[in-house]
């Protein structure tokens, strides 16, 4: 079983602010960490690794300095590592990202899963799985909550959707992004921390991955971001003071939509 | 104070704290309050490799990247203590049951029972205290008496650190009991082995995640492999054994100082009385100063006898027990101000520095009480200055 995961470098959540001005994220000065979904779908599929033999290899997308999460998937377990790194795939918005992802999976070859978090932390989107799979032409499995079974040809799976769950069997190779009901992402050890510190990570930029210009970064973005705001917090809560009995009448009145007194 | 560690050693600090932080930290208090040995921490250590620093290379460990796994040892379970002395010691007795194999065994006893140790698939335990052996380690009770290619072992073994949950014991039994302490021998012992069995489980003032427990020896039969060096050299091996593992009591007791300083630290910094923090108040100042300073001063006598012992020098007693009586000794009052510091709140078992006072005096007693480590530190010292005077 030879299963990829594609992972995000991004800033601490926690420590995030907005730019009003701009409209952006303020990332400098932010603690950079491993998109916290990516660490189920990468204990997912080491899980997997672990029962059926074959590789977990982790990519990413970003800036040398992406570098470190690829380090840190090492040290809890993955196999190997490639970096895409390129200027010219800066600015990319999440088609663009896929596209460029999912090229560093064909050059791979023969690859059974790819796996990644149901979204990333920073931009929420959630598209950059689906996207993946929409590029290489693959089926795809979306919030995945627990993966029944997998064998040489098909994989099985809980998708936990609102109000219910989905049994989804799909056939392989196929896109799958994980939820944190997934697992408990195992620690770094000591063997993957040393291994982490020496391996060589190749870095693959667009020659590599033989695609023209206009597919990546931001001349291959169809999207724009305009504007970031924050939305407006509605407060409509109401204080009423009174005998219990005259405040449930209210309570009730309101509740059916009965401007009551 | 920045002890410049190798990466390797960083490495191994950082997993320790991961592991404080996300599995210990958590369940420190119930397993306290239940007397319960941590089963699925140690899975955890066990996972991340931790098991193996102090085992070479060849035998499954990973030693020789630490430099010798002494430092490496301390530096575990320093980490691991400032969460919690229980767990830390649960973790680090498995060096002391390893230890006696590690320095004294054959070959052929290494290649069969280390592997499983540095992978964590076993747990080890160390057994020399005797309800009327405890100091005086040459009155040892139970008798070891050749039978063929055997020994038939009877007696009981007392307070033994990871009893019950340990697979593999070394045991000190006396083979020639008109030689005292010259007719001890030291013994592998699995669990499993007929007339092996356990008996109770200790009900302690603190370290209660721990399993402490009597052994019960009736009739044991053991075979003559399972002697460690040779007959009558159990008291040299369980010596250089305590010698080796002393600077690991002594981490515990830093790392128990130092959870006890962090807390205190912290309280006194939120902690408002008289319209102020009360660390605006001298008299609390310098209570955490002192604290701070008794801490680092023990970890850098810890770290340096670490490091003698994984450089190879020979004679190191002197120093492990002087590190050993000096750190438990800071870690007891480190522990009993840091109380003092959190007040009444410090007396409650909603805030763990009560639990790490109950932890600490342990380190005062265990693996050579501080009384008999200044005897051995005076010995040495009297020897010195005679060598001198020739």
């Amino acid at each position: 079983m030879r299963i990829v995961v594609a992972v995000k470098q991004v800033p601490d959540t926690a420590e995030v602010r907005i730019d009003e001005e701009r409209g952006t994220l303020i990332r400098e000065g932010v603690p950079s960490i491993l998109n916290p979904f990516d660490e189920y779908a990468l204990e997912e599929a080491m899980k997997w690794r672990d029962e059926l033999g074959g590789t977990v290899t982790v990519i990413t997308m970003g800036p040398p300095q992406a570098e470190a999460v690829l380090r840190e998937a090492i040290s809890m377990g993955a196999d190997e590592a490639i970096l895409l790194s390129d200027r010219a795939f800066a600015g990319a918005d999440t088609w663009a990202t896929s596209h460029t992802l999912a090229k560093a999976v064909e050059k791979l070859g023969d690859i059974d899963i790819v796996m990644t978090g149901k979204q990333a932390i920073d931009g929420d989107t959630a598209q950059t799985g689906p996207s993946i799979a929409a590029s290489l032409d693959w089926p795809q499995v979306t919030f995945v909550g627990k993966v029944l079974e997998i064998d040489e040809n098909s994989i099985i799976s809980e998708r936990y959707v609102e109000g219910g769950c989905e049994i989804i069997k799909s056939s392989l190779p196929v896109v799958i992004t994980v939820l944190k009901d997934a697992n408990t992402p195992r620690l770094p050890s000591l063997r993957g921390k040393m291994k982490a510190r020496k391996i060589e990570i190749p870095v693959w930029g667009i020659e590599d991955l033989k695609l023209p210009e206009n597919e990546v970064g931001l001349d291959g973005s169809p999207t724009r971001v305009v504007k970031i705001t924050t939305p407006e917090t509605f407060s409509d809560g109401e204080i009423h003071h009174g005998e219990p009995e005259e405040l449930a009448r209210l309570m009730v009145d309101s509740l059916l939509g009965k401007e009551g007194r | 104070m920045n002890y410049y560690l190798s990466e390797e050693l960083n490495d191994i600090k950082e997993i320790c704290a991961e592991i404080a932080e996300k599995y210990i930290v958590p369940v420190r208090a119930k397993l306290d309050e239940e007397n319960r040995f941590p089963r699925e921490i140690i899975k955890v250590m066990a996972a991340s490799d931790l098991f193996g620093i102090y085992i070479p290379e060849a035998y499954g460990g990973s030693a020789e990247i630490f430099g010798g796994g002494s430092m490496a040892l301390a530096v575990a379970t320093e980490e691991l203590s400032k969460a919690c002395g229980g767990v830390a010691v649960s973790f680090a007795a498995n060096a002391l049951g390893a230890m006696p194999i590690l320095i004294s065994g054959s070959d052929e006893q290494k290649k069969k029972y280390l592997p499983d140790l540095a992978s964590g698939a076993k747990l080890a335990a160390f057994a020399l205290t005797e309800s009327e052996a405890g100091s005086d380690a040459g009155a040892v009770k139970t008798k070891a008496v050749k039978d063929g290619d055997s020994y038939i072992l009877n007696g009981t073994k007392q307070w033994i650190t990871n009893g019950g949950e340990a697979q593999i014991y070394t045991i000190i039994a006396q083979t020639d009991p008109s030689r005292g302490a010259r007719g001890l021998t030291a013994f592998i012992v699995e669990e499993g082995t007929e007339g092996f069995s356990y008996g109770k489980k200790e009900n302690k003032m603190g370290i209660r995640a721990s399993s402490t427990m009597e052994l019960i020896f009736e009739d044991c039969k053991i075979p003559a492999e399972n002697i460690i060096s040779r007959e009558g050299y159990g008291f040299i091996v369980a010596m250089k054994t305590l010698n080796t593992s002393r600077p690991g009591v002594a981490a515990q007791a830093v790392g128990i100082a130092q959870g006890a300083l962090d807390e205190a630290a912290k309280y006194a910094s939120e902690r408002v009385q008289f319209g102020q923090r009360i660390d605006s108040f001298q008299g609390i100042q310098f209570m955490l100063a002192d604290m701070a300073t008794q801490t680092e001063a023990a970890r850098a006598l810890v770290y340096c006898t670490a490091k003698m012992i994984d450089a190879g020098e020979r004679k190191f007693e002197k120093e492990s027990a002087m590190a050993k009586v000096f750190a438990s000794d800071v870690a007891m009052k480190v522990t009993t101000d840091a109380v003092q510091i959190l007040g009444g709140y410090g007396y409650m078992k909603e805030y763990p520095v009560e639990k790490m006072m109950r932890d600490a005096k342990i380190t005062q007693i265990y693996e050579g009480t501080n009384q008999i480590q200044r005897s051995v530190i005076a010995s040495a010292l009297i020897k010195e200055t005679a060598a001198r005077g020739k």
